[in-house]
């Protein structure tokens, strides 16, 4: 009925005015964004380079080798490494098997159930608690049952497995999703168990992917200084021990040398901004890391 | 996944296979359980801990105001420097978006990529550094214009910071701190418009801007509003980076540029945290129950949008 009209009007809306002036508003509109990205990236470029320029100068072997025990005003961020190690290392412990074993469930048994979909939807949730709030999440569970003034290093590992778990789970069930099923299905046909099949066949597989995923997460963890400030507390002396005492890591010795600076305020700034260059280097290697791993190992499907 | 049955069946129970699928699969399970135990484990706790604000009398507790009176301009001030930080960074994440996935040439695309997620991966208290040294001391004179330009926007009301420690400069580390997020999500669906509708427009002579405004932004527009709600719920918790640049007076103004600026939930958390005892204890976790609604809201809203384009 309306049809002739109709393809008249589409026809001619599209591309009103005349052809200089779209090719104008095409050309403004291109540079528009090429300039936007640019801005984007400044931020990056200024960052790295003032991180750089103003932590080389608190960079020293004392730096890395001695803790500020007993030093007025001086020291290094020894405790700090230790500590960001060892929660780093107890927080992989607890969320890579679980996270992993989640993935596994989520691809290999899940089905359509509906712990599933329960599992599926409330990752995403995790995915967004805020680190504060995982962070006042194991202080409440720790105080609960051993009072209000206890700090540890565990209790950190746990803060940050809230964040670290849903990562995980992300990353390997994308990696477990694409690896094949007619792998799955040739070790059933030699009649392999599933269990045997999803340890030796689909495991293997993913291995470099899953790698891959658990270097991410880390690398997003280890610079996190909000849960840590609220479950750790601020500490001088070397502790490695993530089941006594208080332990500090290198965020937030970097927020400790900036908020109460010593005596000499420019030294502790300066060993803030080293501790913050130390943090974006152990970052930007992790990064580096996982896709060199995802390129030179992964098992090529085809 | 029917096969392994086909297997599994004629195997006696109690065998080593069929107990060795069994323990496996109870610890697949396990570990699903175990996640939604410690999500609910988050609330249940949060709530355990924050009750005992909520019975205090508003005397006993921290400034001597009650707790709605206490968390109430912390709201505010939360959601007024993500608020700013998604104006702004939801734009340029556009830009960003469509310059990787439709303008950039090919063969750099992978590094470009590869930098905005340098972006996201550096941590918040290094953004907080950045800011309260480099971005806030460059500020200030363009704050000190604003205020004389445009003073008569509430906004821009001042007096102007001298140091930079300012809500602007706070909303535009965000910015920069969510940027990564937003285009991320945007990216992924811009460069999953169908291609026949693309070459179509360009068949039918539109210029290459005509043709994204014509097919890519309408196919992308709901994973613009999702990305933009999943970097708000970033912007709302994140702590260290408005901790430090902050200067905070506790009162509720819309003077993005003054020296008295309402704080955060999470920086208040941040800075009163370690030294409290007590009812503040409670107090602040009781705030941090708050934050923890708001975020979940913001991304289960993202989430609806998400599901409801899938459907389409």
């Amino acid at each position: 009925m309306g049809a002739p009209a109709e393809t008249t009007a589409l026809l001619a809306t599209p591309f009103g005015g005349p052809l200089w002036r779209r090719k104008a508003v095409n050309w403004a509109m291109t540079a528009l964004i090429v300039a936007a990205f640019a801005v984007a990236l400044i931020p990056l470029f200024s960052l790295l380079f003032e991180v750089v320029k103003r932590g080389v100068p608190g960079l020293s072997w004392e730096f890395f080798t001695t803790s500020p025990r007993g030093v007025i005003g001086g020291g290094g961020a020894a405790h700090a490494i230790v500590g960001t190690v060892v929660i780093t290392a107890v927080t992989a412990a607890i969320s890579v098997p679980i996270g992993i074993m989640a993935a596994i469930y989520l691809t290999e048994y899940g089905g359509r159930g509906r712990l599933r979909r329960a599992l599926t939807f409330f990752v995403d949730v995790m995915t967004g608690i805020p680190s504060i709030v995982a962070g006042l999440f194991a202080f409440a569970l720790f105080a609960l049952f051993l009072g209000p003034g206890i700090r540890l290093g565990l209790m950190g590992s746990v803060a940050l497995s809230v964040l670290m778990i849903p990562i995980v789970i992300r990353t390997s069930e994308e990696v477990l999703k694409i690896v094949p099923n007619n792998l799955r299905e040739a070790s059933y046909a030699l009649g392999t168990s599933k269990w045997r099949t999803i340890v030796k066949v689909v495991l293997p597989t993913a291995f470099a992917g899953l790698l891959t995923g658990v270097m991410i997460a880390v690398a997003r963890i280890v610079g996190e200084t909000a849960p840590l400030l609220v479950t750790t507390g601020v500490v001088d002396s070397i502790n490695s021990n993530p089941f006594e005492g208080r332990m500090q890591n290198l965020a937030v010795y970097a927020y400790s040398e900036y908020r109460t600076p010593g005596v000499m305020k420019q030294a502790s700034y300066d060993r803030a901004w080293a501790a913050a260059l130390t943090l974006i280097a152990i970052v930007m290697i992790l990064n580096l890391a996982a896709r060199f791993v995802y390129r030179r190992y992964r098992t090529e499907i085809r | 996944m029917e096969l392994p049955n086909a297997i599994g069946t004629p195997l006696k129970a109690g065998s080593r296979r069929a107990w060795g699928d069994r323990v496996f699969s109870n610890l697949a399970v396990a570990a699903g359980v175990t996640i939604l135990a410690l999500l609910a484990g988050v609330a249940l706790f949060l709530l355990i801990e924050s009750l005992p604000a909520v019975s205090a009398s508003s005397s006993e507790l921290p400034g001597g105001k009650s707790l709605v009176d206490y968390i109430a301009p912390l709201a505010f001030g939360t959601v007024l420097a993500a608020t700013i930080a998604v104006a702004i960074a939801v734009p340029l994440a556009i830009a960003v978006a469509l310059f990787i996935s439709h303008i950039a040439p090919r063969r750099i695309v992978f590094a470009l990529g590869f930098l905005v997620d340098l972006l996201a991966a550096i941590p918040s208290i290094v953004y907080g550094l950045w800011g309260i040294f480099v971005l806030g001391p460059a500020a200030v004179p363009v704050m000190e214009w604003l205020e004389a330009k445009l003073g008569f926007i509430p906004f821009f009301e001042g007096p102007a910071s001298a140091t930079g420690r300012t809500m602007l400069v706070a909303g535009l580390v965000l910015t920069v701190m969510i940027l990564p997020i937003v285009s991320a999500v945007a990216r992924e669906v811009f460069s999953q418009t169908p291609r026949k509708l693309q070459e179509g427009a360009l068949a039918l002579g539109a210029t290459r801007w005509e043709m994204i405004k014509m097919t890519v932004l309408p196919f992308g527009k709901s994973s613009i509003i999702s990305g933009a709600m999943l970097g708000l719920g970033r912007a709302l918790g994140e702590t260290m980076a408005v901790t430090i640049i902050l200067s905070v007076s506790g009162g509720v103004t819309f003077n993005l540029i003054s020296q008295a600026n309402p704080s955060t939930i999470a920086a208040n958390i941040a800075l009163n945290f370690p030294e409290s005892s007590g009812l503040a204890v409670n107090t602040l976790i009781a705030s941090g129950l708050v934050l923890f609604a708001i975020t979940l809201v913001t991304n289960l809203g993202a989430r609806a949008i998400v599901a409801r384009q899938n459907i389409q």
